[in-house]
């Protein structure tokens, strides 16, 4: 009994949070990688992008509140998704003619690419701040929890709770749905596997006569479908904020360079690494502990191995160790 | 038009804008952003150092700044009574705990055959070390925290004049640039603005959480001041040779004796930046500067050439820091007080390198006049953006919510200009208003 009520906190506390967690650094770690793969460069402005494209949905979602619309126990958030969708997807594709293309056509060093998205992640922090200004905004509705922790200890009669979030399930499900969706299209379309060619040799996929400009375009509109849904699951789960979003983008780099830039499989492990990573030395064991521990053995402390505060710390030391042990990644990405 | 006299117009427009401001607004704003573009300019050229010379990506400049910063407050003020006691000593020692497990592991990771039980003994040492070190580490945290909470409840500092911590703010920020060189130069450059990224993060993280290092969030007041070039307002004012001098140019005691206090730190600031634009400006002429512009723009050759490339790049990578360093002490010494809370990357490093690039990467006094520009139009666009945004509201009637969000909004045109600003430098004038020779 003690085992099972230890394995309870432990999913209640670690688990859960984490795999939601991972699903939307997977998720922002996409798009981070995509266009790595196939633009060559960081993209500092992805954390912004998923601002921007969570503040449309924040904006959508009031806007059907007000008029009455609801989508049952699901948050109103999911109806408002496609709209944000293409509203980034408008947005990053102006960006991309008014300023990336320039420097594609000079074929400039990726570094310069980098500073250039540092401009854009400064006019997108700008213009959401500008929109909805730099405070938290609560857009979650429907019901709170798919399980609460009451209903869990009276349906088990365990003495911990297990308690899911509705926006953890939605997290979970939209994110396979989405992955699931990109796989496929990377796999089995044409214009999947052109971006998949273009990203291994640029020089031979223009030989093939793989239009680049449609590729990279067909990239963007898929960074933005991403980036999107990661920050409107991040902003259901938590709450939205500008400027949580630009932090963000610290343990997405990370997830994305431990799995291998450029490679969708490595960023989806990378998201859930570092998710896992952060929630389980930042908790606080000692509940688990004193179930599992035999009598008189209990911990007196919290046994917490970092307060959560540092929780960009252990992100950034997984980052680092990986890289100094295996700098293409954990699984194959590109080294450029 | 000659080079120089281009450029010399230049700083001399950048100036009267600053002047200007004196004249319309008020002169103690003209000298607070005069102050502030002098940091900045100190801290662009330590970036331009890294990225102008170099070509090292380094986002971390706000992590260096702050360490400046918390220099200032470990040197100049005065210790804690009986914080050493209580469990300062205690504290050095758990964080000398913690330095040896590293080595250890790191010897173990050397020194040992490759294989399952290395990896094992790796895994032991940094467990049972880290386990001792929390061990030791807790206990005395605690009992410095509870000395005096509400206003102390850290170690202090040594109580050393306080000019003698910007040197040390240097030396802080230069010894953890070296640690993450050591780490991180090795690898490609943009995994290089990664770590910076994250290590900035980590040391504000740092300075908000060890309380018994500098008070974290509950901020440090009352950093003593550089006297006697810089006094204080009451004294001034009480001081009949002063309140003569204000009486003989025309001023009320009260501004002469704030706009004396300010103009001291400008007085100081400048000859810091005097100084190091000369070194800075030596360094680009010397031997070394060209080898450093030779690595930067072709790393390959100058291996060839025998040019140790990794630790050319790790030597400028620490003198960059340490001058970011310098301006990080300067700054908290200007305030008064250190905040960790207020540090931003947005505003620190990033805003730091929309200078260096505007005013022209790889030129010393491009890095300077663009500090200046860029910082006058940091503190000015906000004004600006309210008086642009009442014009454009003003056929909108009153107490209409577009109206008052318009307006509201006005003080985040900031980003979005500095955005801009540097978008269209990179792309019309990629190499700067005062290019690279």
């Amino acid at each position: 009994m003690d085992l099972l009520n230890a394995l309870v906190a432990l999913a209640n506390f670690v688990i859960v949070p984490a795999i939601a967690y991972g699903s939307q650094l997977a998720l922002g770690a996409l798009g981070v990688t995509l266009i790595y793969g196939i633009l060559r460069f960081s993209n500092f402005a992805h954390g912004d992008t998923m601002a921007f494209g969570a503040m449309i949905a924040v904006l959508v979602t009031w806007g059907l509140q007000a008029v009455g619309l609801s989508f049952g126990p699901l948050p109103t958030a999911l109806l408002a998704l496609p709209f944000a969708i293409l509203g980034c997807i408008l947005l990053v594709l102006v960006t991309d003619r008014l300023v990336y293309r320039f420097y594609r056509e000079q074929k400039a060093k990726p570094v310069i690419l980098v500073i250039v998205s540092m401009g854009v992640m400064f006019i997108m922090n700008g213009l959401v701040r500008f929109i909805i200004g730099p405070d938290d905004q609560k857009f979650s509705d429907g019901a709170r929890f798919l399980i609460s922790a009451r209903d869990f200890k009276s349906m088990t009669g365990l003495q911990e709770g297990l308690a899911i979030k509705t926006s953890q399930g939605i997290t979970l499900i939209v994110a396979v749905i989405a992955v699931a969706l990109l796989f496929w299209f990377l796999n089995k379309t044409r214009t999947g596997k052109s971006m998949r060619a273009y990203s291994d040799n640029e020089d031979l996929a223009l030989l093939s006569g793989i239009n680049p400009e449609r590729v990279v375009m067909i990239t963007w509109i898929i960074v933005a479908a991403l980036a999107t849904t990661a920050g409107v699951l991040y902003g259901l789960d938590k709450s939205f904020k500008p400027f949580v979003y630009f932090q963000l983008l610290l343990p997405i780099f990370a997830s994305a360079i431990v799995g291998g830039l450029g490679n969708p499989l490595g960023a989806i492990a990378g998201g859930f690494i570092i998710a896992f990573s952060e929630v389980t030395i930042t908790y606080a064991w000692k509940k688990v502990l004193t179930y599992v521990a035999p009598e008189n053995l209990e911990p007196s402390g919290l046994v917490q191995l970092l307060s959560t505060d540092y929780k960009f710390a252990v992100s950034f030391v997984i980052l680092l160790i990986v890289l100094l042990f295996k700098p293409t990644g954990l699984f194959k990405g590109k080294a450029v | 038009m000659t080079e120089s006299v281009k450029n010399t117009l230049l700083f001399i427009a950048v100036g009267s804008l600053i002047l200007l401001t004196g004249f319309t607004q008020s002169w103690n704003t003209a000298v607070l952003i005069l102050n502030m573009g002098l940091i900045s300019a100190i801290m662009a050229i330590g970036v331009n150092l890294q990225w102008g010379f170099a070509g090292l990506f380094n986002v971390g400049v706000m992590g260096f700044v702050a360490l400046g910063g918390l220099a200032v407050v470990l040197v100049s003020t005065a210790p804690t009574p009986g914080a050493w006691g209580a469990g300062g000593y205690g504290i050095v020692l758990s964080l000398l705990l913690g330095a040896a497990t590293v080595v250890a592991a790191v010897l173990v990771a050397t020194k040992m055959p490759k294989g399952r039980v290395q990896t094992l003994t790796i895994i032991a040492v940094l467990i049972v070390g880290f386990f001792l070190y929390r061990a030791v580490f807790d206990p005395n945290v605690a009992a410095v925290e509870a000395i005096d909470p509400a206003i102390a409840g850290n170690i202090g500092g040594l109580n050393l004049p306080v000019l003698l911590a910007w040197p040390a703010g240097g030396l802080l920020a230069a010894g953890a640039a070296w640690l993450i060189g050591k780490t991180a130069l090795g690898l490609r450059s943009d995994y290089l603005a990664i770590a910076t990224l994250g290590i900035a993060e980590i040391i504000i993280a740092v300075m908000k959480n060890e309380d018994w290092l500098a008070r974290g969030v509950k901020n440090v007041y009352g950093i003593p001041r550089p006297s006697p070039v810089v006094g204080y307002e009451v004294e001034l004012q009480q001081d009949p040779a002063f309140l003569a001098r204000a009486e003989w140019l025309g001023l009320d005691p009260v501004t002469a004796s704030t706009l004396s206090v300010k103009l001291g730190y400008s007085l100081l600031f400048m000859l810091v930046l005097l100084a190091l634009l000369w070194m800075a400006q030596m360094a680009l002429k010397s031997p070394w500067g060209r080898m450093m512009r030779a690595i930067r723009d072709n790393e390959v050759a100058a291996e060839a050439m025998g040019k140790d490339v990794t630790r050319r790049h790790l030597q400028i990578f620490v003198l960059g820091s340490a001058i970011c360093g310098i301006a990080g002490a300067m700054m908290t010494t200007l305030d008064g007080q250190l905040t960790p809370g207020t540090y931003n990357p947005l505003r620190f490093t990033f805003l730091v390198w929309v200078m260096v690039i505007v005013g022209g990467s790889g030129n010393n006094f491009g890095a300077v006049l663009g500090a200046f520009l860029i910082w006058f139009l940091w503190v000015q666009v906000e004004p600006i953006g309210l008086w642009l945004m009442s014009v454009i509201t003003a056929g909108l009637p009153d107490g209409s919510a577009l109206k008052s969000h318009l307006i509201d909004s006005a003080a985040h045109m900031r980003l979005f200009t500095m955005g801009l600003i540097l978008l269209i430098v990179l792309r019309f004038s990629p190499r700067g208003l005062i290019p690279e020779k």
